[in-house]
């Protein structure tokens, strides 16, 4: 019974923490509603830290016609929940349909894929195969960067 | 009757909360080790819920059926944080309560190297009928499990434990070591282990088609794991090792079910012990418990 009531006492205090956490890291900050917590140009500029070899690489599924339906189901399953669902961005993390982005060389976003950017809050996704990795590369270059007639109506509030 | 209960509502438990919960699921890419880890740690801001088994048979005594709950959060990009709680059934005796434990890796380097560090803090507090086999340490040996519950439940142990995992990922194959020392703080010397293991998707290429049977869904290797001893005695004479197939099926529902039949490669270990688990990845949980409490979408 003692160890119960420790576990649940552990449990209490993890969630407490949790909260102040969240609490304090939303408090810093101005309340403006989907403000990210990012700046975009430094994770953007991840990008041209890819070194020559890794941005030189070809996507090898580059005329693969599945690719894109493949990626496209990976980026929901996978990289939605942050950059959200038609890759415009959110809070957690930025639009990936931006010149930075698509016109980046495969091999540098690639290279970003499997290395993250750790210490900005984006995972490593080397544990997604090789393909997998090419394929989500596919998807996003395919997505371009939205028009400003397609993007007026998302843009006002 | 009153044990079968107890473990029934563990379960039943960790199942209400798995399914009930509200927040979206994430398709997991879990790995399929039990002991084993990888470099590889939970999405920030998401939360793993997990039950595992496992059944061994026991020499001399009594078979046994460990059982434990897992929570496990991202809390950065490079630290994960766990917590465990830990209950036994040794069949003809009781089911018991045995303890919890707290675990932290923090991943060291920013950037995918050909070999990743994580290193790994664990504290635990158990009782010494703890048989969830969840690593291999110092001279554990299978006849360690002949007592029974109602003696070894009285017996408090406080342990800090420390890995080092070195994981690679090349051309779809996981390749892992763990080394582990655990210190029992009641002064006893420093244990130490190993885990190895290796995995791979079945297929590497993911599917156009949603589907939940595609092969890029299964995940299967192998582990190894067992003592080194203590600082005494370091070496392999009485300790006990176990060599063991993985499988672990990732569902695009969010849910991951994975089983592993292991078996004792020497006669301190013991001969058979089948593990299976289930767990489920909820997305941005950090998100939403900020949400209830007033944070902002």
């Amino acid at each position: 019974m003692k160890a119960i009531s420790a576990a649940l006492g552990v449990c209490a205090s993890l969630l407490a923490v949790s909260v102040l956490l969240a609490q304090s890291r939303n408090s810093n900050k101005p309340s403006v509603d989907a403000a990210p917590k990012y700046d975009p140009a430094i994770i953007y500029a991840e990008l041209q830290k890819a070194p020559e070899k890794a941005r030189n690489r070809a996507n090898p599924l580059q005329n693969d016609p599945d690719a894109v339906a493949a990626g496209a189901i990976l980026f929901e399953q996978h990289c939605a929940e942050c950059h959200g669902n038609s890759a415009e961005g959110s809070r957690k993390a930025p639009s990936l349909r931006v010149p930075e982005v698509q016109s980046a060389p495969s091999g540098a976003l690639f290279w970003l894929l499997t290395n993250g950017v750790v210490r900005k809050g984006m995972p490593v996704w080397s544990k997604l195969p090789e393909p997998q990795r090419w394929q989500l590369v596919r998807y996003v270059k395919s997505l371009g960067v939205p028009t400003p007639a397609a993007e007026s109506p998302t843009a006002k509030p | 009757m009153l044990t079968v209960c107890r473990r029934i509502l563990l379960a039943a438990f960790c199942l209400l909360l798995l399914s009930v919960c509200p927040a979206p699921p994430a398709l997991a890419q879990e790995s399929p080790y039990f002991v084993a880890y990888d470099h590889y740690l939970e999405e920030p801001g998401n939360l793993e819920i997990e039950y595992f088994s496992t059944f061994g048979t026991q020499r001399g005594g009594n078979d046994f059926h460990a059982f434990w709950a897992e929570f496990e959060y991202g809390a950065t990009a490079w630290w994960t944080t766990e917590l465990y709680l830990d209950g036994q059934t040794t069949f003809d005796d009781s089911t018991i309560f045995t303890g919890l434990r707290w675990e932290n890796r923090f991943r060291v380097l920013k950037r995918e190297h050909f070999i990743n560090p994580v290193f790994y803090v664990e504290y635990e507090n158990k009782s010494g009928a703890d048989k969830i086999l969840k690593e291999g340490e110092g001279h554990d040996v299978e006849s360690d499990f002949l007592v029974s519950n109602a003696e070894t439940g009285r017996e408090h142990i406080h342990e800090i434990e420390l890995k080092l995992i070195l994981s690679s990922t090349f051309k779809g194959w996981n390749f892992t070591e763990n080394t582990l020392a655990a210190k029992n703080l009641s002064n006893s010397p420093w244990e130490f282990g190993y885990a190895l293991g290796a995995s791979r998707p079945l297929a590497l290429k993911a599917s156009p088609k949603r589907c939940t049977l595609c092969p890029q869904n299964f995940v299967a290797g192998a582990e190894m794991y067992g003592g080194l001893g203590d600082r005494h005695s370091f070496g392999l004479h009485d300790t006990s090792h176990y060599l063991a197939p993985v499988l672990a099926w990732n569902l695009p529902s969010g849910w991951t079910l994975r089983i592993s039949p292991g078996f004792g490669l020497n006669n301190n270990s013991h001969r058979f012990l089948m593990r299976w688990g289930v767990s489920r990845e909820i997305n941005g949980f950090g998100s939403m418990v900020s949400r209830l409490f007033g944070g902002r979408k």
